[in-house]
């Protein structure tokens, strides 16, 4: 068990920064999930953390020790791999027992500690078995094992769950969770999946093209996002984004979206986008969820408007409609009973106490 | 009348347009009538030889049907496996191959893993330099090595040339490339996540190669094997330059010095000692056919 720190980490090939300088604290116990779009450096830095990649600037430490020269197998880590990377000549156990063989671990505790993961990660029957006679799920939980059985300091996980099928994937999204509840080992997991970065960390770090977006727990990334990006990459269907422009109007403050359509902004929202220049381009954010049906009574901060749906897609519990905002498509998330029809007007209704204004040029929220 | 009639009933042709099993059908009969002829050419030779060595040398000079034995004799057999000669031919040919296949092995094994695994400054050029070094004919090569050998028995007064062993020197230069190259290509198919997972795992270098690459590649190292021993055994022209004493012969020469006298051809003699030294690469392609199975890393990854 330990902490993992990144102080200023670069890496380069050649002339390309694949990781621009990358500061982050992990706490002892720990899951903090690194999540991006391809490309983003998220790979490259577990890596870096594993010690398979040299870095090109900058520290990484675990458990208080700068570990920039140590070779991986002197870090006390264990990695998961996205393509399981089991030895195919290997039974189960002897894929999981290889590391502690490596070690010279005395042959009883190699199988009470491979045992013990086995039991834990359902497997204990497969003990015998060649990876080839496995199924995806299974091979992936073996290659959990391997990692457990070590009992590291740090588990990194590099998009484990990327070759399931849907299904299984959310099976084993719980499984990780359970097993990480069990061990409480520090964790370091990628993926380009944010419900996966959702619903397992503790906190979450969002990179973008080698940098480090915004890092929050789940919730704060989620209503509080720092930038346009964290704010579109966070939740499906992504945040709406619509041009907008503030203004004075009967003496409080409006947002204009369209020529027709201005709202005034709710009284804790106006406070706090005074000082915002009255002539600068805006974004206005606001998630699908906040863009509704009307509802029977008027609330304080909730705007309603005619929208006329392009498409509508049933999703059983809600429908997704689609309009348009000054030629930007927008989403909104109704009620299967609010008759949403394609190519039909519907009454909509804005919640403005949850919008998010960004500066469009910079891209970060005001 | 009638001429309506038969025109009403359609085509009497069984017209069965882009039908698969049609030409699937067609396909398979070119493809055995292919590989009949194919197994008829390269079966015909051994065919020969065998009927021949089972023949006594008044039968063979007979003007018989040379494709049948009338009176069946083992005496070619007896004469040849109860001769010393013989005998210190097959094991000279023995030696020969075990140890080359050995060294290859030792040489070809690391290199490969060097070459495929880590990427070191002119790696690439060296893995193309290894397989530009099998290109070249080995008949060229014969007149510069055999000067070489005759030199180095000059400065150093080590005498290589007419031993066996100074075959052990150079059926490597043959058999080297070729066995790194294909061990190049199985490492290489092996994914780097292996690799990985096994470093992470606190394996050394050496480690990986010997716990994960070897079994992991075990259908190309049979290949290779297979290969380096073939060569050496089937080896004449290196042999017949660079070994002349009877005592230091390799089989495939042995036999065609000492059994052909002047004119006189002992083809009885010939044939069962061609058939005999046929039969250890026989031997070990049937028994290593068996691990020479694709597909041994299923599993390891995705897919």
């Amino acid at each position: 068990m330990a902490e993992v720190s990144l102080r200023k980490v670069v890496k380069r090939y050649d002339d390309v920064e694949a990781v621009r300088g990358i500061d982050l604290d992990i706490a002892d116990h720990e899951f903090v999930v690194l999540v991006g779009p391809s490309g983003c450096g998220k790979s490259t830095t577990l890596r870096m953390i594993a010690g398979l990649e040299d870095i090109s600037d900058g520290d990484i430490s675990i458990g208080g020790d700068v570990v920039n020269d140590v070779p991986p197998k002197d870090r006390d880590i264990a990695m998961v791999f996205q393509n399981y990377a089991l030895y195919p000549h290997m039974t189960v156990a002897e894929n999981m027992s290889f590391g502690l063989r490596l070690k010279h671990y005395p042959k009883a505790e190699i199988k009470s500690r491979v045992a013990e993961a086995a039991r834990m990660l359902d497997i204990a029957d497969l003990i015998d078995r060649k990876p080839k006679q496995l199924s995806g799920g299974q091979r992936q939980r073996v290659a959990m094992g391997r990692a457990i059985v070590r009992n590291p300091k740090v588990f990194l996980f590099d998009e484990p769950l990327s070759n399931l099928d849907a299904k299984l994937r959310v099976q084993m999204r719980i499984e990780i969770k359970k097993v990480h509840q069990k061990v409480r080992t520090t964790t370091v997991y990628v993926t380009h999946d944010q419900v996966e970065a959702m619903t397992l960390a503790d906190r979450v770090v969002v990179m973008n093209k080698g940098r480090i977006e915004q890092i929050g727990t789940p919730t704060e990334l989620y209503h509080n996002p720092a930038t346009r990006f964290v704010a579109g990459f966070i939740g499906s269907p992504a945040m709406n984004f619509v041009p907008c422009r503030l203004e004075e109007a009967d003496g409080r403050l409006h947002m204009r979206l369209t020529d027709r359509i201005a709202f005034p902004l709710p009284p804790a929202r106006a406070a706090r986008y005074q000082s915002v220049s009255r002539n600068e381009p805006l974004l206005l954010g606001i998630r699908p969820e906040h863009i509704t049906e009307t509802r029977p009574h008027a609330e304080p901060g909730i705007e309603t408007f005619e929208a006329m749906l392009d498409v509508t897609e049933p999703m059983g519990m809600e429908t997704l409609v689609y309009f348009s905002l000054n030629d930007t498509p927008v989403c909104g998330r109704v009620n299967p009973n609010a008759g949403a029809r394609d190519g039909s007007p519907l009454r909509m209704a804005m919640d403005l106490n949850n919008m998010h204004l960004l500066n469009e040029a910079t891209g970060l929220v005001i | 009348m009638s001429t309506m009639t038969v025109d009403k009933a359609g085509p009497t042709r069984n017209v069965k347009y882009g039908s698969m099993s049609r030409d699937r059908a067609w396909a398979l009969r070119w493809s055995y009538f292919f590989l009949v002829l194919f197994a008829i050419f390269s079966l015909v030779p051994p065919f020969y030889m065998l009927i021949t060595s089972l023949k006594g040398s008044a039968e063979i000079s007979a003007a018989t049907n040379p494709w049948w034995v009338f009176h069946p004799t083992l005496e070619n057999y007896v004469a040849l496996l109860s001769s010393n000669q013989f005998l210190r031919f097959f094991f000279n040919s023995a030696m020969v191959s075990i140890i080359v296949v050995i060294i290859t092995m030792l040489i070809s094994i690391p290199a490969a893993f060097a070459l495929s695994r880590m990427k070191f400054w002119g790696s690439a050029t060296l893995a193309t330099g290894v397989f530009l070094t099998y290109l070249i004919p080995d008949s060229l090569l014969f007149i510069p090595l055999f000067k070489m050998f005759a030199l180095i028995g000059d400065v150093t007064g080590i005498q290589l040339i007419n031993r066996w062993y100074v075959l052990l020197f150079i059926y490597p230069t043959l058999t080297v490339p070729f066995c790194t190259w294909i061990m190049i290509g199985y490492f290489a198919s092996i994914p780097k996540e292996l690799d990985e997972a096994a470093i992470i795992d606190g394996a050394s270098w050496l480690q990986t190669l010997t716990r994960i690459f070897i079994p992991v590649a075990l259908p190309g190292l049979i290949a290779a094997t297979i290969f380096a021993f073939t060569v050496s055994w089937a080896q004449f022209l290196y042999p017949l330059v660079f070994t002349t004493s009877a005592d230091q012969l390799v089989l495939p020469v042995g036999i065609v010095t000492t059994l052909i006298k002047g004119d006189v051809f002992n083809w009885g003699q010939i044939m069962t000692g061609a058939l005999l030294g046929a039969a250890p690469p026989l031997i070990i392609y049937a028994f290593l056919m068996d691990y020479y199975i694709a597909g041994l890393t299923a599993g390891a990854t995705k897919g």
